[in-house]
């Protein structure tokens, strides 16, 4: 670890702001949207002291911001912006077309309930709307994985030629103040290097058509193309992980294994759900429990071999979804299943912003919380 | 280099056959010799000019969506203030295409937000009066009494039955440095307009009148025809508005009924075999002629 490196005590959502400003992107188009606004006003306010050179387009609707992510992206400008919930439903028609474009735009996202009834606080309903549309999808437990999966972000999406979301819950990391460790600018700048794409508007000499009509023949051809790009995201990201590992000392993978060396028992949860059940196993003190945690990071793509190897001997796994679907499985418990093909035990936690006690996690180790729904 | 308009876009697009579209793309781009970038809208020019693997755009073109063109242009903007200098590639103009949907109705809000930023580009409207992309639905532009797919004429209606939207007082609200109609029927107009568009820094609008052979039903030939007799009726007058100073261009020499630009259509045939139609017309011709005062009272009071 760097010792030079100093501590900070940020928000989720300055610490983001803090992470953009320090890469000082080419183009930020954003529109307001709670829990997401502390990012993009703390980022403003470095523009306007002239600490980013990034051109900012305040746009008139997410769905503007995202079309104009799309025409800056195009041109090779490094790109971001930031959203919630109701602002990525809103953006939804035009989030695969940025992925069929291959436009690695990177946006942090607060997660945030999606209405009805409308809600502001913290759930993973607007992430899983959007799971299955090319883009990548990191999950941060908390600030200080806020702000180094929006630097590792920009180094994996740029190889990848995909777009990428930082997600952090919504007021519980975005809004919370915890100590961090900075990383110095001159050394994020040099991870994250220049982006210098082949392809762009800006080719004059050989002028290029972005977004063509793909008929019957070739459509097919071109979402394959996504697909392929997409499983290879798993190799880029072990080698980003392991580059960020040289400039912070943080080492981390697709997935995080907690106490999970010899468990019976197993939760696999994702976001700041994690920080409150690690509390619980160390509160139960009881080497007999044999009770685990696995935090899944990478989201999209999923990591179904990490997943599969960390629960083997595994006798009981119980997945914890802070979304709720309607008709069908649990997003994350179903991906579990797929993972290592047996069924799971599914609880929905949290939504639109719940509050989960270390108490009803130890429940839920404990067997003594026999419901699907942690209320 | 000058790169004349033919080469900018192609021949060999897939529009229709008495289509105008093509003519307004080559027109455009042929009014400056600066380097370009299009945005375009989903519609008739986007899918005729882009199936793949083939283009008839040879200047950079991207389409991402059906309503977000203008903003779409706006990120082209900022990425080419951000790092267009480093990269040293010159004077861009930037020109967005897209029809009456994709700028009365889905387009609305994306366009208002680009004209109310400021960003230097064009916006050039094709207007053919409805969804014609999608096989005739009704859009905000249709006319009143166009029988369409969605407000099709029967024995309890009489085809649309409300007026089009003013698309150009829309615009005009947002206070931009330059706004004008301009027809295929009158090309010179058309080319004087897009030129001068071109010269003002800030965003630009142009409405163009664009028929349409196959849902307005009429013969293939007759395009410039249906064109040239919608402005002699007053149907589409052809005024520019600079720095909110409205300018009326061309004013009809002879009086012409508006019911003559309506008798050349298919889409108006219903209203002819009705009985009332004397009434039906009158009240028409009442609507384009208070139009045609209103538009005369704003040059005078400009």
């Amino acid at each position: 670890m760097n010792k030079k490196n100093k501590m900070e005590a940020l928000t989720g959502g300055h610490a983001v702001g803090r992470a953009l400003s320090q890469i000082d992107p080419d183009v930020m188009a954003v529109y307001p949207i709670t829990p997401q606004t502390p990012i993009v006003e703390y980022f403003a306010k470095k523009k306007a002291n002239g600490e980013v050179d990034t051109e900012i387009i305040p746009v008139e609707s997410e769905h503007s911001a995202m079309s104009a992510c799309i025409g800056a992206s195009a041109c090779g400008a490094r790109t971001v912006t930031a959203s919630s919930s109701q602002g990525i439903m809103y953006m939804m028609e035009v989030l695969p077309i940025a992925a069929a474009m291959r436009l690695p735009i990177v946006m942090a996202v607060a997660n945030r309930a999606i209405s009805g009834p409308i809600n502001i606080h913290a759930d993973h309903s607007d992430a899983m709307a959007m799971r299955e549309h090319g883009w990548i999808q990191i999950f941060s437990e908390n600030v200080q994985e806020a702000y180094d999966n929006t630097i590792l972000a920009f180094k994996v999406a740029e190889k990848a030629m995909l777009p990428l979301t930082v997600n952090m819950d919504g007021f519980i990391t975005s809004h919370s103040v915890e100590n961090l460790e900075m990383i110095n600018s001159s050394i994020i700048k040099k991870f994250v290097g220049k982006y210098d794409p082949k392809q762009t508007l800006f080719d004059f000499s050989r002028p290029k058509t972005f977004g063509p009509l793909a008929l019957q023949n070739s459509y097919f051809e071109f979402r394959k193309e996504i697909f392929g790009s997409m499983e290879g995201v798993r190799d880029i990201f072990v080698q980003a992980t392991a580059d960020f590992e040289k400039i912070s000392g943080r080492k981390y993978g697709s997935i995080e294994r907690y106490k999970a060396i010899n468990a019976k028992k197993m939760i696999i949860a994702m976001g700041s759900v994690c920080g409150t059940i690690k509390e619980a196993l160390n509160s139960i003190h009881d080497e007999r429990e044999k009770t685990g945690l696995i935090k899944v990071r990478l989201f999209r793509p999923f990591p179904y071999k990490e997943i599969k190897e960390a629960v083997k001997g595994v006798e009981e796994i119980i997945v914890l979804d802070r979304n709720l679907a309607f008709g069908t499985r649990q997003v994350l418990a179903g991906e579990v299943e797929a993972a290592i093909g047996r069924p799971v035990t599914s609880i929905v936690y949290g939504l639109g912003g719940r509050e989960v006690f270390e108490k009803q996690i130890v429940d839920v180790i404990r067997g003594r919380h026999n419901n699907q729904f942690l209320m | 280099m000058k790169i004349n308009s033919k080469q900018k876009f192609s021949s060999g697009h897939m529009a229709c056959a008495g289509c105008p579209i093509g003519i307004i793309a080559r027109t455009v781009l042929g009014a400056t010799d600066e380097q370009i970038i299009v945005s375009g809208a989903t519609g008739c020019l986007e899918v005729t000019s882009t199936v793949y693997p083939n283009t008839n755009w040879n200047v950079p073109y991207i389409h991402s969506a059906f309503g977000n063109a203008a903003a779409t242009i706006s990120g082209v903007e900022a990425a080419y203030k951000a790092i267009g200098k480093k990269k040293k590639i010159g004077r861009v103009r930037l020109v967005v295409f897209a029809g009456d949907g994709g700028t009365y109705d889905i387009g609305l809000q994306a366009l208002s937000g680009a004209l109310e930023r400021g960003h230097d580009f064009l916006f050039v409207c094709y207007d053919n009066g409805a969804y014609m992309n999608t096989g005739n639905q009704r859009s905000g532009a249709t006319p009143l009494g166009a029988d369409t797919e969605t407000t099709p004429f029967g024995d309890r209606s009489l085809g649309k039955n409300i007026s089009r939207k003013n698309i150009m007082e829309i615009v005009a609200g947002h206070n931009i440095p330059y706004a004008a109609t301009a027809n295929v029927g009158f090309l010179n107009d058309f080319q004087i307009k897009a030129k001068k568009a071109f010269e003002i820094k800030g965003p630009k609008f142009l409405l163009v009148f664009s028929p349409c052979v196959n849902q307005w039903k009429y013969p293939p030939d007759q395009t410039i025809n249906i064109a040239k007799l919608a402005t002699e009726t007053n149907f589409w007058p052809l005024y520019e508005i600079e720095k909110g100073k409205y300018k009326i261009n061309y004013l009809p020499q002879k009086r012409i009924k508006v019911e003559d630009f309506y008798k050349t259509q298919g889409r108006f045939k219903h209203l002819f075999n009705n009985e009332n139609k004397k009434e039906i017309f009158g009240d028409i011709q009442s609507i384009i002629d208070e139009e045609m005062i209103k538009l005369k009272k704003k040059e005078e009071c400009s």
